[in-house]
């Protein structure tokens, strides 16, 4: 039996192991190999998204800070600024969905925090296998509870999010979280290091032997089968060390004692102190005897790659060292000084009296090889030919199916065990388009949403691209705010296939093309690639996290219809079709390409008209068409409605069909007039009127009704009977 | 029916926040430092046929238990 | 001066402070460790959270802290405390209120607006609300367990018991009715931007003390 060599088990290629040499001057240690394999991996080092990930514009006026810190983060007026990122946590979660969902909530809470923002809200974009699966089951309801159980205990509010099963998802389920937070312009903080001399102290939970990337690798490398007990562990979250973690962060960051601020996620110690020298341009000598350990006779790699929990890393000048332990103290938190920053450019750490590691800290961070992506068109599919789709016997039947279905019906399953209200600044709650927190101790709100287009994206990615932020804006619009910065999480298969590789530069070319359409910064972002088995690959899930700025919290405007008598009006002229739609429940026929300048127009209308008060409500028609737009916000506000909708090609489709470019408000009849001198040219077609205990719509020749007890018994059910 | 108790403990190595706030706020109580407290789960059942033990570790594997961050041991009565 | 006290894992003790003043009245921070209660204190909140991450039991560590020694006092001599979601798991860990609180019978977090029914209107701190208020309830251990033909009642929850309490109660009060405890959040609903004002009435008691 041949060795195999330890770079590969690693997950370097030979190639890579081959650069290290020139860059470090010397082969490396075991210790320096295993940091290299964490740092140029996909995860830290993007080789094989960076190219592709300068489409993005970065920059706007309101862009305090882009992507390359720990979080983004752009100005929302008065000297406040808005942090924001979206991360995934797939892989940890398929191993252990509990802990892998509740740690990513930790995570993403950690880079907010890492740029003196105080976390206010928390969204999770969710994708599993159809609940028809055990195993798809076992893993949401577990994430779910993960999920709630950490940011329940931290005390941000998670205010939103997506849902979607698909069989695609069975093998690789997707974990994304979203996290937003505020700080003043002059509190935040950087990551870079700077003053040689000052000291690097770590800052919460001891080091374990957490993680599951390559230190297991090493480890099982070197352990024997007797040795189980020794091997590193799944990464358990401890969301109440968190907490204090948080509260003793920014009280620390409040008195000014942070001269950089980092923390600790994949590849642990390696990742955050090379990032931190290297961004600084400057060294550090890490003393590993230091580091506060959670059990003894940990070796030095484990040490410094070890992904334990809840810890940061921050440079502190020498004279106020007694004063950030005697404050963490306090919050019964461990602060120790690990190390000093130093001027030589170069990561040395030391163990037991020996140097264990020393090589140039921009050698992990910047000298990662970038590969091209490899690029192999595929043919757009011809649209859906109608007439090969049956119509539904019953309508009033196939629509009760579709609000039944756990990707229309309602999410107060998954919602109900978060809480989304501590804090108390949520404005709109989750079950709408997108939440609504107001900015703490302002008159000012943010929307929130994430949003993607996963089928659109696999049939024709880069209008699937542009679909994706368009929903994202829809929903942000819905609430009257204004779109005002972005961030990404490209979920993908494997990239260096060619397939692939095409749709990841055309999605996030449509991504981009539509958010400068809006004039939507990308201000930070997260890549996923390789999710795929044997069996299957994900669709291409770009998912969009976006924040809109309301300059008055109190116009939010949300889905429930208000009042009786209002007219129900669709802003907008979108197509509703049934290709990839969930009527037809599959990646079947292509989406019609969004119109990107009839979007924005709809978008801003629908801004206008909320910051005018002439919108008692607005709601985007996405996932099951108008028909369960109407329902939402019919059951929303325990009235119902009575339309027509506008003549179409076949009743099924005009009720079920998707595609963007509409919003459904209301508004009072005598708000009409004033509504349509707002938009324009944009089409604003008045479909019927709010009231009564049933939804009924009237299309071509069919007029299909719906009681709302039925209408909410299909809706509310649709999850929880998936899981029974 | 045998009676079996199962205990399932934080396995080694693996963060117990419990336990280490538990140790904490003793020590704050005044009983000063103490050392490896782990907090875990006690389960007690009555098991049918003739091999309790092995149904126990097998229901241990299947449900009772999470192998990737959990150990298990099986008392049976006897 | 209302105290409002903290303890690590506490969540909610700014939202109870914001509602002190939405009620016209002051808030202080007092910390878990602190030997007494701040100069001045009229009334004490302890706010909702999870203190100490609800190891061991919801409100058992923190119940044992420095500063409950001065609660205790405080409210022996007739002062007003108001115990929200986890600071009423703590009162009754401390025994200052009767009853226990275990976990939901839905064995889940439950986080969504209840309406309550004012039990007795006649406690320092209950007197002004109306006789149903709507309020949010979020927690994961608010099933309370005890005896309410010996305990005075305050709050039940009016159509469904979402958490599976005995006799649907939410909260409860001392005999002597300057104690409060519940598990809904109270100081959630006092701005109508968010929903509701209905909690207002228990803080302006509170602060009229």
């Amino acid at each position: 039996m041949t060795e195999v060599p330890l770079h590969r088990r690693l997950g370097l290629t030979d190639h890579e192991n081959d650069l290290i040499p020139g860059l470090i001057g010397r082969a490396p240690t075991d210790a320096e190999l295993m940091m290299f394999s964490l740092m140029w991996s996909e995860h830290c080092s993007y080789k094989h998204s960076k190219p592709v990930l300068k489409r993005f514009t970065t920059t706007g006026a309101r862009v305090l800070q882009g992507p390359g810190e720990n979080a983004g983060a752009v100005d929302v007026g008065d000297g406040m600024a808005v942090a924001l990122k979206v991360e995934s946590h797939n892989h940890p979660s398929a191993v252990e969905p509990f802990e892998g969902a509740a740690t990513g909530v930790g995570g993403i809470v950690r880079d907010i925090l890492a740029v003196g923002a105080r976390p206010i809200a928390l969204l999770d974009s969710l994708r599993f296998g159809a609940l028809t699966s055990a195993r798809s089951r076992h893993l949401f309801a577990r994430a779910v509870k993960g999920i709630g159980t950490y940011g329940n205990c931290i005390g941000v509010p998670t205010v939103g999010g997506e849902l979607m099963f698909d069989d695609r998802y069975e093998d690789s389920c997707l974990v994304n979280a979203m996290c937003v937070g505020v700080v003043s312009h002059d509190g935040m903080l950087s990551a870079s290091a700077q003053t040689p001399g000052n000291a690097l102290m770590l800052i919460g939970n001891r080091t374990g032997r957490d993680g599951i990337g390559g230190a297991s690798i090493l480890a099982s490398a070197e352990l024997g089968d007797g040795d189980a007990d020794k091997r590193p562990s799944v990464q358990v979250g401890d969301p109440f060390t968190e907490r204090k973690l948080l509260d003793c962060c920014l009280e620390l960051a409040a008195a000014d004692l942070f001269v950089a601020f980092q923390d600790l996620g994949a590849a642990g110690l390696t990742s955050a102190a090379s990032e931190m020298a290297a961004k600084g341009g400057r060294g550090l000598d890490i003393d590993l005897d230091a580091v506060p350990l959670r059990e003894e006779g940990m070796p030095a790699a484990e040490i410094l790659v070890s992904e334990s929990q809840e810890r940061m890393l921050a440079e502190v000048l020498p004279a106020d060292v007694a004063r950030v332990v005697e404050i963490c103290t306090r919050w019964q938190l461990d602060a120790t000084v690990i190390g000093t920053i130093t001027d030589t450019g170069h990561f040395v750490a030391r163990h037991h009296g020996d140097v264990v590691v020393d090589i140039p800290a921009s050698a992990l961070t910047d000298d990662a090889p970038v590969y091209g992506v490899a690029s192999e068109p595929q043919p757009i599919p011809a649209p859906l030919d109608l007439a090969s789709v049956a119509p539904p016997a019953d309508l009033a039947a196939a629509w009760r199916g579709l609000l039944a279905n756990p990707n229309v019906g309602s999410a107060r399953w998954v919602y109900e065990q978060y809480d989304h209200l501590v804090g108390a600044n949520t404005i709109v709650r989750p079950g709408g388009d997108a939440a609504v927190v107001r900015l703490p101790g302002r008159d000012t709100a943010i929307a929130i949403t994430t949003d993607c287009q996963p089928r659109h994206c696999e049939l024709d990615p880069r209008n699937g691209g542009r679909a994706t932020v368009l929903e994202a804006a829809r929903n942000i619009a819905c609430t009257g705010a204004r779109p005002i910065a972005a961030s990404d999480c490209l979920n993908f298969a494997n990239p260096e296939k060619g397939p692939t590789g095409w749709r990841l530069t055309e999605a996030v070319e449509g991504l981009a093309e539509a958010l400068e359409a809006l004039t939507v910064p990308v201000v930070s972002g997260n890549v996923s690639l390789y999710n795929e088995s044997p069996a299957r690959a994900i669709y291409p899930t770009p998912v969009v996290g976006m924040v809109g700025l309301l300059d008055h919290a109190e116009r939010a405007v949300g889905i429930s219809f208000q009042n009786d008598a209002d007219l129900v009006v669709l802003v907008g002229d979108g197509p509703a079709r049934l290709d990839a739609s969930e009527f037809l429940g599959r990646a079947e026929g292509c989406p019609p390409p969004p119109d990107l300048d009839a979007e924005v127009a709809v978008i801003d209308v629908v801004i206008r008209a909320a910051e005018a008060g002439l919108l008692a409500s607005a709601h985007d028609v996405s996932t099951g068409g108008i028909a369960t737009a109407l329902t939402e916000s019919a059951l929303a506000g325990g009235r119902g409605c009575r339309v027509t909708l506008p003549p179409g090609r076949r009743a099924d489709e005009d009720m079920f069909g998707e595609g963007g470019g509409r919003i459904v408000v209301t508004c009072r009849p005598s708000a009409l007039p004033a509504l349509m001198e707002l938009a324009g040219l944009v089409p604003v077609t008045p479909l019927g009127t709010v009231g009564g205990a049933e939804v009924g719509i009237t299309a071509g020749a069919h007029t299909v009704t719906l009681s709302l007890d039925d209408a909410r018994d299909a809706h509310e059910s649709a999850i929880p009977r998936a899981l029974a | 029916m045998t009676r079996v108790i199962v205990t399932v403990m934080p396995r080694a190595g693996v963060l117990d926040p419990q336990g280490q706030a538990v140790a904490i706020s003793l020590d704050r109580l005044g009983f000063g430092h103490v050392d490896n407290l782990r907090i875990g789960k006690r389960i007690e059942l009555d098991v049918p046929g003739d091999d309790p033990e092995g149904q126990a570790r097998r229901m241990c594997e299947a449900l009772l238990a999470n192998p990737l961050i959990e150990d298990y041991s099986i008392e049976v009565a006897s | 001066m209302i105290a409002v006290v903290r303890f690590p894992g506490s969540l909610d003790h700014d939202s109870a402070a914001k509602a002190v003043h939405a009620a016209g009245g002051t808030a202080t921070f007092a910390w878990q460790d602190d030997a007494e209660l701040p100069a001045g204190t009229t009334g004490v909140i302890l706010p909702g959270g999870f203190s100490y991450g609800d190891h061991l039991r919801p409100g058992a560590i923190a119940s044992r802290a420095p500063i409950m020694g001065a609660v205790r006092r405080f409210a022996e001599a007739g002062g007003r405390v108001l115990g929200i979601c986890n600071g009423f798991q703590v009162l009754c860990e401390a025994g200052l209120l009767p009853g226990v609180l275990r976990t939901n019978t839905t064995l889940s977090f439950v986080c969504r607006q209840v309406h309550l029914d004012v039990a007795d209107g006649d406690t320092a701190l209950t007197r002004g609300l109306a006789p149903t208020i709507s309020v949010p309830v979020k927690n994961q251990d608010g099933n309370w367990l005890g005896d309410p033909a010996t305990t005075r009642v305050v709050f039940r929850y009016h159509g469904e018991n979402p958490l599976g309490s005995t006799d649907a109660v939410a909260g409860v009060a001392n005999a002597r009715g300057n104690v409060v405890g519940l598990m809904p959040h109270p100081e959630e609903a006092v701005d109508a931007l968010l929903g509701s004002t209905d909690g207002l009435p228990l803080f302006r008691a509170l602060v009229a003390a």
